[in-house]
């Protein structure tokens, strides 16, 4: 699931060389709160699922924390 | 009462996209016509416009930044940044005495087109956080005071076709009664999609003619509607003493302001013209200056049939006899009508005029309108002695707005 999203930030940000970690938070990418909803959207499309935004999705891992509760939903 | 100069000038049009290549092909009387490239037009009427060619955002804009902006603002930034730097005015003026001006007509239409579709196909849920913020008229205005930190007087306006002119003219009332120093000001647009096409060719505006040399031909007695256009045109104004005080050059002197409304139909201009007679008469009044020989007018001129006979009625009203005496062109016989840009970027050509002696024509005209009965510059650029200039911008709603330009006397 990691490389996925990190597929898809690699994409948003225009940068090949992009690597992330459960601890990277989008604030460290540079992404504020809009930015972090379009994410969401590629990230629903991609896997299928609708994920709840919360304010608490901060980081990479919380992403991959959401996305995991919305496939059990 | 301070004194209002213009210290700077960039421009994204469909005949260049500086101010440099601009003035060319206006010298040259090249125009921006071709086949629409933006959508596939095979259902629409009109088939041709005024595009802007070969546009570089990532010459203006960070990269990440660019699909965040509407297409309108992308062109506003850029002839903000270009009009910056060559005022080299930023750091050299007080934040808060800083201000951003910049009209657009229609704004973010393209956006709206695009979301609209996404809501219509996918559904609510997955419309473009970025919609709003890229959609709204009062963008580009916004995106530029955050790229020069411009913290002062921030006035989007929104006066259909006037909205660029208007935007000029309230930025030099608001330097000359002392609310800022320099105000960035002009006008963005970018609504060459089917919907606005459509939209402005079934309320009759455009013209369906097919051969691009002959296809905006302002007050010429074949004309039949105008073509649509795209780009910015913004200046730098700034206070006089502001201007001289950091050794700034300094093109030409704002003198006078006229802003009217017709207050008569949603599109059609009152046909007795004193709505922009009187605009023009205010424009000329403020400065305390007459028209004659050596005025040059930046005329609306959109090829419409009822724009420019009624706008040459304005001229004759406000000027009378003098109106046969000022020198007029439409240079929207080569840019086509850039609607909310148009006063930025025919603003610039007015003061090009005034400082080279050299008037630029209304290209493709050939069959004289006994309505339209002034010197519209035919074809030939003329040279000769020109000390003051009016930019003149009319709009759907009835808005008639007029900025002088002098050059710089002591």
């Amino acid at each position: 699931m990691l490389n996925d999203i990190q597929d898809v930030l690699r994409e948003y940000k225009g940068d090949d060389e992009l690597t992330v970690t459960p601890e990277t938070s989008f604030a460290d990418l540079s992404l504020d709160s809009l930015d972090t909803v379009e994410l969401v959207m590629s990230i629903e499309d991609k896997f299928g699922v609708s994920i709840e935004m919360n304010g608490d999705v901060n980081t990479v891992g919380d992403l991959m924390t959401a996305i995991e509760k919305a496939k059990q939903a | 009462m301070k004194r209002v100069v213009v210290t700077g000038m960039g421009a994204i049009s469909p005949v260049g996209n500086d101010v440099d290549s601009l003035w060319q092909s206006l010298l040259a009387g090249r125009h921006g016509f071709g086949p629409i490239t933006r959508f596939d037009p095979k259902d629409m009427k009109v088939k041709l416009a005024a595009e802007v060619k070969d546009f570089q955002p990532e010459q203006y804009i960070e990269k990440n930044q660019i699909r965040r902006m509407d297409l309108f603002a992308q062109y506003g930034v850029a002839a903000a940044v270009q009009s910056v730097e060559d005022s080299r005015i930023f750091g050299a003026v007080d934040p808060e005495r800083f201000g951003v001006y910049i009209g657009s007509g229609v704004g973010g239409i393209s956006t709206f087109l695009k979301e609209a579709e996404v809501l219509f196909t996918r559904g609510p849920s997955r419309i473009s956080p970025f919609f709003i913020p890229m959609m709204i008229i009062n963008m580009a205005s916004a995106l530029v005071a955050m790229r020069f930190d411009a913290k002062g007087p921030s006035l989007p306006v929104v006066s259909a076709c006037s909205s660029g002119t208007n935007a000029i003219g309230e930025a030099f009332r608001a330097i000359k009664v002392g609310a800022a120093d320099a105000i960035i000001t002009g006008g963005a647009e970018a609504c060459i999609n089917p919907l606005a096409i459509g939209g402005f060719t079934n309320c009759q505006a455009l013209t369906t003619r097919e051969d691009p040399d002959s296809i905006s031909i302002p007050f010429d007695q074949r004309r039949d509607g105008f073509v649509i256009g795209e780009g910015a045109g913004v200046l730098v104004l700034e206070e006089l003493e502001h201007a001289k005080a950091r050794g700034a050059q300094i093109y030409a002197e704002v003198v006078g302001y006229g802003n009217t409304n017709d207050a008569y139909h949603i599109t059609a201009p009152d046909p007795s013209a004193s709505g922009s007679a009187a605009m023009i008469r205010q424009a000329f009044a403020e400065a305390g200056l007459t028209a004659d020989a050596q005025t040059y007018v930046n005329a609306h001129g959109t090829s419409t049939p009822l724009n420019d006979k009624t706008e040459t009625l304005a001229l004759k009203k406000a000027l009378g006899d003098a109106a046969y005496q000022v020198h007029i062109s439409s240079t929207k016989s080569m840019t086509g009508h850039m609607l909310g840009a148009a006063g930025g970027v025919e603003a610039i050509a007015a003061i090009k005029v005034l400082n080279s002696n050299k008037v630029v024509p209304t290209i493709g005209y050939t069959t004289p309108d006994p309505e339209c009965d002034l010197d519209y510059t035919p074809n030939q650029v003329v040279e000769t002695p020109i000390n003051k200039a009016l930019s003149t911008s009319l709009g759907f709603g009835g808005h008639n707005a007029g900025v002088l330009f002098a050059e710089l006397e002591d």
